[in-house]
Parts: structure tokens; sequence; C-alpha cells
């Protein structure tokens, strides 16, 4: 978090080290006295720390949940994110003053999804899925009463997040309830004879790798498989690219979007020192209307796969 | 011994006059209570069906059964917002949402709330009560552990409360369609190619381990969930009523097993015997009520 704030990002999202938020991964995550400390550390320095609390209780959990909100509120958080409707009854019931943002996780795909949020707990940003094209983007804006943040760069995927249960089908632990997706205690490499490597979550093989390829992380949604009419394996779902809208800021600002969402939470400081940096100084040329020096930051995913995903076009569905 | 059976909506893309015809003989001879009827996974699909609709209706009706309309799961473009608004208008049958611009067009009125809606907590579903939801499905991924605790407090709130407990569980839904994708088109240019599998598309590992199953923009199970052994421990729960997905199956015999199962006519190593001669084309499983893989089958002691 000192990393990101440091580097100029105007907030930084984090969570608690348990299942409440979406993010719950060993060594990751704050105590409730770091993040006492990390929220005095970042209003210091004028950025905003964003509590998530973005998972699924399920029944007989919820205390977990609610003590999380009431921790963030105590401790002075800025906002609080969520996916789940009684957790966003709950905050702004007992907590109106509390900032409410909606988590991808709720998974609110049109106008009328935000506006339900907005209309039933006074939710005031959304964060919008990594489907939409800028028209559709700039379009959702024009319909809604609430602020948007939009992903620029980090994981690409097109599943409806929040609407997935393919990593509890594989290892019993849910992305939901969980707050995990493809947990490494799961993860195996399986080194064959001739040097080709499978990689496993659970039982199931995601992908295989010859042994002149560089293994990639097993996320079911990345991995390669066999169908009826196809010869080969292939990405039934997508590509293992990252998602990098450097390109498109400019149009994104135009199209309303209030802000921009780096993926940081399980990234070394040096990644978050350079992609917060780079993308602070180029957020500040467009809106002093400079011609911002993008070159920087489209080179921070060169030699790996990236794309522009949904918002540039529409060809990929 | 008390519960409803239910049969869920047909995910997959069948052609008009299959399904004209699966509900007729689901009308004469399935022993269910109610049928959800309804596209839920592709807007595009629904011109083909609609006309048949009244007609459809009019039979299951007939055969004694309630029909409660199912919506779209995914509302993005005008087009899907345009109809989920129409469908909220229904005043003919009881609805089922299953996405949440319907909680907003439906605005208080009573619905349903269907699976692909993330119901998991007491409160989520006591919200949910209030703004006029009369029942609700618990998304598939649910332990039982966690169900019971929902029956208790839809009790309380006097709100049905339902389970999957046969047909392939829905994993994921998605922007993109995984079957035009399969055949190197998108979702503008799919021609209907998830038409020709009518039991969804099988995905395999490469290490030729079965998996998946692509429905269009849905992601399902490879599996069969089958929650024949766990009846009798749900009906203790409180779980009010028992669906049952259509898959290219005998649907007459599973729905006629389940109904000897909830009466009570016959146990659950009965059940599971007479599943076993059913000859069904995927393996079963109950992992998610167990709180384990979802693909594993588990024996009705396992923890």
């Amino acid at each position: 978090m000192r990393t990101a704030v440091d580097a100029g990002a105007d907030a930084v999202y984090c969570g608690f080290q348990n299942a409440t938020n979406a993010r719950n991964f060993p060594g990751l995550n704050f105590t409730p006295d770091e993040l006492a400390q990390g929220v005095e550390y970042a209003h210091a320095r004028g950025a905003k720390v964003l509590l998530a609390v973005n998972s699924f209780p399920t029944a007989g959990r919820f205390d977990l949940w609610r003590d999380a909100v009431d921790m963030g509120a105590r401790f002075g958080v800025d906002a609080v994110i969520v996916a789940d409707i009684g957790v966003a009854a709950y905050v702004a019931e007992r907590h109106p003053d509390l900032r409410l943002h909606l988590s991808v996780q709720a998974a609110a795909s049109s106008p009328e999804a935000i506006r339900y949020y907005v209309r039933e707990f006074g939710v005031k940003r959304v964060v919008l899925p990594r489907i939409l094209t800028i028209p559709e983007i700039k379009e959702v804006k024009s319909e809604i009463p609430c602020e948007i943040e939009t992903f620029i760069f980090g994981n690409h995927g097109l599943m409806v997040e929040g609407r997935c249960s393919l990593t509890n089908y594989a290892t019993g632990l849910s992305t939901n309830m969980d707050g995990v997706c493809s947990p490494a205690a799961q993860v195996h490499y399986d080194k064959e004879p001739d040097g080709s490597v499978a990689t496993r979550l659970g039982d199931f093989t995601i992908d295989r790798f010859g042994p002149d390829e560089q293994a990639g992380y097993p996320t079911i949604c990345k991995g390669r498989y066999l169908a009826p009419n196809r010869e080969d394996a292939y990405y039934a779902f997508e590509e293992p690219v990252s998602l990098n809208l450097a390109r498109l800021l400019p149009q994104l600002i135009e199209a309303g979007v209030e802000a921009f969402k780096i993926e940081g939470r399980q990234r070394s400081r040096a990644y978050v020192r350079q992609v917060v940096g780079a993308f602070r100084t180029a957020v500040d040329q467009v809106l002093a209307g400079e011609e911002p020096e993008l070159a920087d930051l489209v080179a921070l995913t060169e030699g790996q796969k990236q794309t522009q995903g949904a918002a540039a076009s529409k060809k990929w569905r | 011994m008390t519960g409803k059976l239910t049969l869920g909506p047909i995910l997959y893309h069948w052609d008009a006059e299959h399904k004209r015809d699966f509900y007729a003989r689901i009308a004469d001879e399935a022993p269910v209570d109610t049928v959800y009827l309804g596209e839920v996974i592709c807007s595009k699909r629904t011109p083909f069906f609609d006309a048949h609709l009244p007609e459809v209706i009019d039979r299951l009706e007939s055969g004694g059964k309630q029909v409660v309309l199912a919506s779209l799961s995914e509302v993005v473009i005008r087009r899907e917002r345009k109809m989920m608004k129409e469908f909220c208008a229904t005043d003919s049958h009881e609805i089922e949402l299953n996405n949440t611009a319907g909680l907003y067009d439906i605005d208080g009125r009573p619905h349903r709330v269907g699976p692909l809606m993330n119901v998991y907590n007491e409160a989520t579903l006591k919200w949910l009560a209030d703004k006029g939801a009369t029942h609700v499905t618990l998304p598939n991924e649910v332990p039982g552990t966690v169900a019971g605790k929902m029956a208790q407090a839809a009790a309380d709130l006097g709100v049905g409360i339902e389970l999957q407990v046969f047909g392939r569980a829905s994993l994921a839904v998605s922007a993109r369609c995984y079957h035009a994708r399969a055949h190197c088109r998108t979702k503008d240019n799919c021609l209907f190619v998830c038409e020709e599998d009518p039991d969804g598309m099988p995905l395999t590992t490469v290490t030729g381990q079965p998996f998946l199953m692509v429905n269009g923009i849905q992601t399902l199970s490879q599996s069969y969930v089958s929650l024949i052994e766990e009846i009798g421990v749900m009906q203790d729960m409180g779980i009010t009523h028992f669906r049952v997905m259509p898959q290219m199956a005998d649907m007459v015999a599973v729905t006629q097993i389940f109904a000897k199962r909830i009466a009570g006519d016959i146990d659950g190593d009965e059940g599971a015997a007479r599943f076993a001669a059913l000859d069904l084309a995927a393996p079963l499983s109950n992992g998610f009520w167990h709180g384990r893989e979802g693909h594993r089958r588990f024996g009705p002691q396992a923890a």
C-alpha cells in the first residue's frame, strides 16, 4: 500500500486476511493493526483507502463480514467496496455516512442493475465489468446516477465475475464464498519424461507446455482443452493475456470514467511502483490537456501477450 | 414426507419441435409440481420458441403443473434490457429473476429469485423477501450446512427455498459465446451452432479427462449433480422445493425416481440403485452439497 501511495495512486484498495475479500491468498492483505496504520499513512499523504469486503458471506458466517465493515469504519477508511446484497444493506443501515462502492463481483452490467444498487443502498461508484466497449461505457455512464471505475491494467477475463464456481468444481474452494480463484495449494506442475510440463488444478489438467515453453499458472478459464470439432487442444475460453488499456486512456477519460483500477494486490513492490507511477503521469498529462506519453505504459506488458480487451471492440465475442 | 418437485428451464438450445415434444411428455407423464419455462442463457435464441410458448403453457397447465416463467441471466445490450423490462411486466404467471436488472424493474412486486443470483446468507434473503421475493433457489455451489441455515431463515420469512437436485451444475456465465468460439465464429455470427449440442459441448483435458460442458455463454459441469441420497436430509432441514434440470436423458424416469423418494416410497439406496439403472450419459456428483470439490461423489455418510 505504501508503495502505491508513494508512486502516486489516488486511492488504494485493500482487504483483511480472511474470506471477506475476493483475494484471500496467503501472504496478502492486512491485519486490523496494519490497516489502521495504512489508513494513517495514506491519509497523511492525501491518498484514500478503500476496503474490499467483496466476497459473499454464507449463512452463519455473516459476523465476519459485519466485523470487517465495522473495523473499516472505525479506522476511517474512505469507502467500502461490496458485492453481496446483505453486506450492502448492512453498510447502508449501520454506516450511512460510509461511502459505498459496488464491486465487479456484483456483476452489474446494465444501467438497471447499477441503478438497483444506487436506489436501494446509495452506492456512489460502480466498478464496471471488463466486458464493455468504450461506446457502451459512455452509454452506461449517461444512464446512471453514480461514478464509474474501470479496470485498466491487470488480469483479462471474460467470465462474469461473481458468477463463477469453476474453481469450486475442481478444488472445493469457492471464489464467491472463500474469495479464492485457483488456490496455490491445489496447483501442481507435473514434469513429464520428455521435459514437458502439465499444469494441474486439483484433479484436472489445465494445460501442457513443451520443454522450451514457460508453464503458465493454471487458471481454468485460461486453459487449453479438447473439443469434438477441434483437432488440437485450444484456448476454449480465452488466451492467457493481460489487460492493458493504456492507449485508450484519453478516450476512457472522455467517456466519463472517474477512476482507473490497476490490479496490484498480488504483485511485487517494484511492479506496483512502475505501473502506478507510469499511469499517474499519463493521467495527469491527459487532464492537463497534454498528449500523454504512453510508450512506457505499453512497454510494461511488451514481450507478454496483451489485449485492449472488450474496450476497443467486440470482435472477441 | 414433504417437498415439491420442480423442473428447471431447458438451458440448451433445443429446436422448437424438440421442446414441444419434451413438454408434452412432461405434461402427461412427469410427476412434477412446477415447470420453469423460458430462455435463460442467450437472448438470440428466444424468437425460436416464443410463438409456441402459449400452447406449451396450456398443455402443462392442463397436465396439472404450475408454470413459472424464468428470465434471462445476462442482461447487457439494449435488446436484453428491453426484454427484461417487458418480462417484469408479466402478470399472467409467477416469474423467476436471474439478473439484478430484473430486481430494478420489478420494483417490489412479487417474484422468485433464481439460482444464478447470489443468495448465500440470511441477510440477503431477508432483504430480498422484504422487497417482494416469495421463493429463492440457492446457487448450486452452496454446501448442505449453508442450505440448512437458509431453509430455516426462509421458513421464518415465509419464503420457499429450492435447490437443484439433478442435472449439470451451472459453473459460469460469460460475455463471450464459447460455442461460437469453438467454431471460429463470434456471438454475432454464430449461426446457432449451439443447436448441434443438445446436452452441451464437452471440453476434455489434454490428458483425456472429461471436465466441462459448454452451452453458448454458459459453462456447466460434465457430471450430472444428483442428490437422490440426500433428499431425506434436505427434507429434515426444511428445504421446500427440489429442482431437476432437463438433460438429454429419460426425464420422466428421473422425475419419477425423485417423486418416489420425496414421498418416502423408496429410500436413498433404492433411489441410487434406480439411478444407476438409467444408464445416464455422465457420471453423478454431489461434492458441492458436501462442501467439497463439486465434481466428486460422496456416500450419504460423507462429512
